[in-house]
């Protein structure tokens, strides 16, 4: 919940929203049982943007980034990914989670595959894309999140950080086109928070839509082109990084900020 | 600079553990001798030991191996001087009947066939159970084995493994013609009813011909074409280890893929499908195994239609893998619950399919967890193999009666069930090593 330095410069040139509709969520609503977790969400979510999404526990927000790739299914309202509907139709939800690229806070690695394994399954049996060019492609991502020596190691053999940027870079192998960040940090030793971190910059400088669960605010800040604050199923703020942490309208974000950055 | 202020300046090397935490003397104080009450119990057990296996193998080592009769032995017993009840074991039984435990009352002039099904068996089980150190080219082989297995052993015409294989290629090429018109679940049914269509109704015209009222011994179709085979063995004329080991090997490999959709089938949303596998579990563990064999050799035959002849080996076959199955599901289930659930959520979230997803991702997990179970399951399936002696089958347990009911080895108890007791062990000992060694292959670090 520290609010971690990031050091370097970021490069913006890239970074840039376009008009292009990337999620559109409109009078979303979902129960547990009689528990209602999600209250009328409406979200709309540009081609480019990064977007934090922050909150205290039991607020909604990885719940509702995992309602955009259908992990947890919506009762009511519609979401639409790419242009298609999710529904109860199994085809369309292949079709958009091999679109929408996940990364989960316990990262979710198959331990009993290598690494390069790990990150050529899907492409080779979901994209049908030949053995051969999808290690070509493994080794990119893996290159690119610094960590191509670790290819035929099994997870059980990495560290934590290690382990979550190859869980970002098994997502990457699908060439999606929005990623979601499901607390990516949360479960991670300070030390490793960064270099997952930086991975993210580095997506995010290259123009990645994202949205991300998370408590670093200094990513937040820095990274971030839109901050959504939930409470109790609603999206109760969203503003610009700076608006939203200098300039915080209502009392249930002021509560926030200030128990997560008081100290 | 206040007192609690410290710096290391250097790193402390690594240093030799002392002497005696290590080697033999660092063991054997460890482990026998840590104190007042294990030494004692030390010296006890190694007391106990001694005593049993001083008696043991006095008993075992006789020199009766050329007896034959228990008469004869005890004459060679007395000779030597060796008197009383536990003078000495009497190993003629053994040289004398060790064949007949071994096949029961197969011809003899056809021992070939049984020596080279099994020489085969273990062919066609190595590149599957050591994928790492046999070509994978040989896994054509294991999978044309199991028609050839049965062929060898009973015999008969080489069109009757023909035409079940036909059956399988008959129900392939349904499946691919229904699944690119109406999906794949449509497929399966289909090629499921062609090829039992196939088997049950076409295939026995095919072989034998149009049955003949008159003449029911009368051979047509491809029988009286190409009149290919070798001389059949009847199933009455199986019996010793190669039964146990041909019952055994056959429910193994048939109930670990019955048990794995089991457990599927009742984890499953499908309320029918999961209603379905739950009684079949809950019904077939609810009863003994020896009740489903007198159901297999009694009960069966009194709902098949008069005339059809159902072999006994394989109607027991059928019992002991849908038993074996049901435990076989529960065991896997336990391996399903014990995988995280974001095993799922990640093979989800790349867009596997369910199929994809259990096939490359949870059952490989799943099945490892549950090895131990799972073997477990396969020794005491083995093991159960010997309850067909009770329905008149002659396997080693079987054969044990008549042997000792024989005038000239009457009153030999240990000797008989020794042998087959060790015959077990190896068998049961060697899964049970090779379990030990696919964990240890399969184990990739902690998750």
């Amino acid at each position: 919940m520290s609010e971690l330095a990031i050091e370097r410069e970021i490069d913006r040139s890239k970074m840039q929203v376009s008009d292009e509709v990337a999620i559109e969520i409109t009078n979303m609503n979902k129960w547990y049982g009689a528990f209602h977790v999600l209250r009328d969400i409406n979200l709309t979510v540009q081609r480019g943007e990064r977007i934090v999404i922050a909150g205290p526990s039991g607020s909604g927000k990885s719940t509702l980034i995992r309602c955009i790739n259908a992990l947890e299914e919506h009762q009511q309202g519609q979401i639409v990914v790419d242009g298609t509907v999710l529904s109860s139709d199994l085809k369309n939800i292949d079709k958009i989670r091999s679109e929408v690229g996940m990364v989960f806070q316990h990262f979710n690695l198959f331990p009993h595959l290598t690494i390069l394994e790990n990150c050529t399954l899907a492409p080779i049996w979901v994209r049908k894309i030949p053995r051969k060019e999808a290690e070509e492609t493994a080794m990119h991502f893996l290159e690119k999140v610094k960590i191509p020596e670790q290819a035929d190691k099994y997870p059980g053999q990495l560290s934590g950080g290690q382990q979550q940027r190859v869980a970002i870079a098994r997502s990457l192998c699908m060439m999606p086109r929005i990623m979601l960040f499901d607390e990516p940090t949360s479960a991670l030793d300070p030390e490793m928070i960064k270099e997952v971190l930086d991975t993210m910059i580095e997506l995010a400088e290259e123009g990645m839509t994202m949205l991300c669960v998370t408590h670093e605010m200094g990513f937040a800040r820095q990274v971030a082109n839109r901050v959504i604050f939930m409470d109790q199923g609603q999206i109760v703020e969203q503003n610009e990084p700076e608006e939203f942490f200098n300039n915080p309208q209502s009392d249930r974000t002021k509560l926030f900020l200030s128990q997560i950055l008081g100290h | 600079m206040s007192d609690l202020s410290f710096v290391r300046t250097e790193m402390l090397p690594e240093k030799e553990p002392p002497a005696s935490t290590v080697g033999a003397i660092g063991w054997a104080r460890e482990n026998l001798f840590s104190g007042w009450f294990n030494s004692i119990l030390t010296v006890v057990s190694l007391t106990v030991i001694y005593y049993v296996l001083s008696t043991l193998l006095t008993w075992a080592i006789s020199p009766t191996w050329s007896a034959t009769s228990l008469g004869e032995c005890r004459d060679i017993l007395a000779e030597v001087g060796r008197e009383g009840h536990y003078a000495g074991a009497c190993w003629g039984v053994i040289r004398d009947r060790w064949i007949q435990l071994l096949f029961g009352f197969y011809p003899s002039e056809l021992y070939w066939r049984p020596i080279l099904a099994f020489i085969l068996l273990g062919v066609a089980l190595a590149p599957v159970l050591f994928s790492d150190k046999v070509t994978p080219k040989l896994l054509w082989f294991s999978a044309v084995f199991p028609f050839l297995f049965p062929w060898l052993l009973w015999g008969g015409t080489i069109w009757a493994p023909l035409a079940v294989i036909a059956g399988f290629v008959i129900g392939w090429f349904v499946y691919k013609a229904v699944d690119a018109s109406a999906g794949s679940l449509a497929g399966i049914i289909a090629a499921v009813v062609a090829a039992v269509v196939w088997w049950m109704f076409l295939s026995g015209y095919v072989v034998n011909g149009v049955p003949n009222p008159d003449d029911p011994n009368a051979v047509g179709g491809l029988n009286a074409l190409l009149p290919i085979g070798i001389e059949a063995v009847e199933s009455r004329n199986f019996g010793g280890f190669m039964l146990s080991i041909t019952i055994g090997v056959v429910a193994i490999a048939c109930s670990l893929p019955l048990g794995i959709v089991l457990a599927l089938g009742r984890q499953s949303d499908l309320l029918i499908v999961k209603a379905l596998c739950v009684g079949f579990i809950e019904f077939i563990r609810g009863v003994p195994l020896i009740t489903l064999l007198f159901v297999a050799s009694t009960l069966l035959n009194i709902f098949m239609p008069p005339g059809t002849n159902f072999d006994i080996i394989l109607r027991v076959i059928i019992m002991a893998t849908l038993f074996a199955s049901a435990y076989m599901a529960e065991v896997i289930r336990g391996g399903l619950a014990a995988l995280p659930k974001g095993q799922y959520e990640g093979a989800d979230s790349l867009g596997l399919n369910y199929w994809q997803a259990q096939r490359l991702i949870i059952m490989p997990q799943a099945l490892k967890i549950s090895i131990p179970g799972i073997v477990s399951t396969f020794i005491g399936l083995f093991k159960d193999t010997t309850l067909v002696s009770i329905i008149g089958l002659l396997d080693p347990l079987g054969l044990s009666n008549s042997i000792r009911a024989d005038a000239a080895w009457n009153g030999i108890v240990w000797e008989i069930y020794g042998f087959i007791a060790l015959m077990f062990f190896v068998f049961c000992f060697a899964m049970s090593r090779y379990s030990m060694y696919l964990e240890r292959k399969l184990h990739t670090g902690h998750r």
